[in-house]
């Protein structure tokens, strides 16, 4: 085992690192996003959009997130291609983007749907009394009520999606991961770089874990 | 672009011998099953184990199981996979080594990778199911079992378990499914399960979208059937009075 040789390959580990951090923070944000829209519609009175949004959740959280991945990968340049009826280029950036933002957004419905759920119904009725519309009423009464409460499992959840990242090795994107890999490969020490990136996932993922906990004791009402 | 949609090709001949494409999938299907339910198998076994060593009142114990529980939560799957596919094998003795490299059929060796990885990612997980399972019970049945002279072995085995594991049906159907969903990063080191035959069918025949939407239904439909199966186990083993109707 030499682990020397990691120092001089650090610039390029972090190019990776850089790459998955950018990937997640977009995933989060555009999951989180979409996840709220699903779960006002899952809440809707409309039986067909409640309906839709809740077949949408159910399939995504029965299929792999590596199966939407590839799915995706394949697909999206293909989709737009129909759509605009030329050739587009999608890089594998952007189809995985796409994958985790659409999977993502599954789990963080269900989420944000207990969260708006667990509101007291009289803060609802509260905001209607005011004559404030639906779009008012969700946006400056039920909505920051509720991500304050859900924020410790938001923010759980993407610290899953932190570690699931590495899933786009599958595509050849390279993630911190997959430089890892190819550094170690090149170099012909592939054990430690492998075992390296592990300990980097592991103090990352340690930490923010620690962070979420204290601030779910914080949070507490 | 053309794009021939054709939903027959699952039974055309694949070109290798007389195989059609459907027989990739029912393949696939066995390998996945096979993962799961042994990698599963572990999980249950460890993460039961761990759970308990979790509510125990030696330090030591529950301090050994919590290490494991934040040691194989905070690293990636996929990451745990290639250590116990690439690196693990090295460090094995010589001839259990020549034995997995080589005597092995390779298709076998990263299914004992796999299920190795698998389990113990999972245990994990049912570890803190379990946990939380026997931390919900109230806190009177187990003095109830010490003012009654159990031992502490005794009150788990006829007081805490029997309870706790019917509490934990529901969440651990959750993980159960998520064992079958995970089995697909075998599909990275070459174990031909349904996620692999998806890829090759389209690489193949080029009828992508045929391809990877038989795959999503093969996991819908094994998703739908498990979680079924569990429901009706659960309303089986209910203590009447005990549990909230929906098991939550």
């Amino acid at each position: 085992m030499d682990f020397s040789q990691i120092i001089p390959a650090l610039p390029d580990l972090m190019d990776g690192m850089w790459l998955t951090l950018k990937l997640m923070v977009m995933a989060v944000v555009g999951g989180v996003v979409l996840g709220t829209v699903l779960a006002l519609l899952r809440l809707s009175s409309n039986p067909v959009l409640s309906g839709l949004a809740k077949a949408y959740v159910n399939i995504f959280r029965s299929v792999p997130l590596l199966l939407v991945i590839i799915w995706f990968y394949l697909a999206v340049p293909m989709l737009l291609n129909w759509i605009t009826g030329e050739f587009v280029a999608v890089g594998a950036f952007t189809s995985c983007l796409v994958a985790f933002m659409m999977f993502e957004a599954a789990y963080y419905c269900e989420i944000v749907r207990a969260g708006i759920q667990s509101i007291a119904k009289g803060q609802v009725n509260a905001a209607y009394a005011l004559g404030m519309t639906y779009g008012q009423a969700m946006r400056l009464v039920v909505l920051p009520q509720a991500f304050r409460k859900m924020m410790p499992l938001l923010l759980q959840q993407s610290i899953i999606l932190f570690q699931d990242t590495s899933l786009v090795y599958a595509v050849g994107l390279m993630d911190f991961l997959s430089s890892a890999r190819s550094r170690g490969d090149i170099l012909g020490l592939p054990h430690e770089f492998l075992l390296f990136a592990g300990l980097i996932y592991f103090v990352v993922s340690f930490a923010a874990s620690r962070g979420v906990k204290h601030l779910q004791k914080r949070l507490a009402v | 672009m053309n794009y021939n949609w054709d939903w027959n090709i699952f039974f055309k001949s694949t070109g290798i011998g007389n195989e059609i494409y459907l027989d990739w999938y029912i393949t696939g299907l066995g390998w996945t099953l096979a993962l799961a339910l042994a990698a599963w198998l572990v999980a249950l076994l460890l993460g039961g184990l761990l759970g308990v060593m979790r509510t125990l009142p030696n330090k030591w114990l529950s301090g050994i199981a919590t290490c494991y529980v934040e040691l194989f939560r905070n690293v990636p799957l996929l990451v745990q996979l290639f250590i116990w596919y690439f690196v693990v094998p090295d460090y094995l003795p010589e001839s259990v080594q020549i034995w997995f490299k080589q005597d092995l059929n390779p298709a076998v060796s990263a299914y004992i990778s796999v299920v190795v990885c698998l389990g113990l990612f999972t245990a994990a997980r049912v570890c803190e199911q379990v946990r939380t399972g026997i931390q919900a019970l109230p806190k009177g049945q187990s003095n109830a079992a010490q003012a009654v002279g159990f031992t502490v072995a005794q009150s788990y085995r006829y007081v805490l378990l029997p309870q706790a594991f019917r509490v934990v049906i529901p969440p651990l159907t959750s993980e159960f499914l998520n064992v079958f969903k995970n089995s697909s990063v075998a599909s990275l080191i070459g174990l031909m399960e349904i996620l692999a035959q998806a890829k090759q069918t389209a690489e193949f025949s080029a009828n992508i979208f045929e391809a990877f939407t038989l795959a999503t239904l093969i996991y819908f439909t094994l998703n739908m059937s498990i979680m079924k199966v569990m429901s009706i186990v659960e309303k089986r083993v209910r203590i009447p009075g005990l549990m909230v109707e929906g098991g939550k």
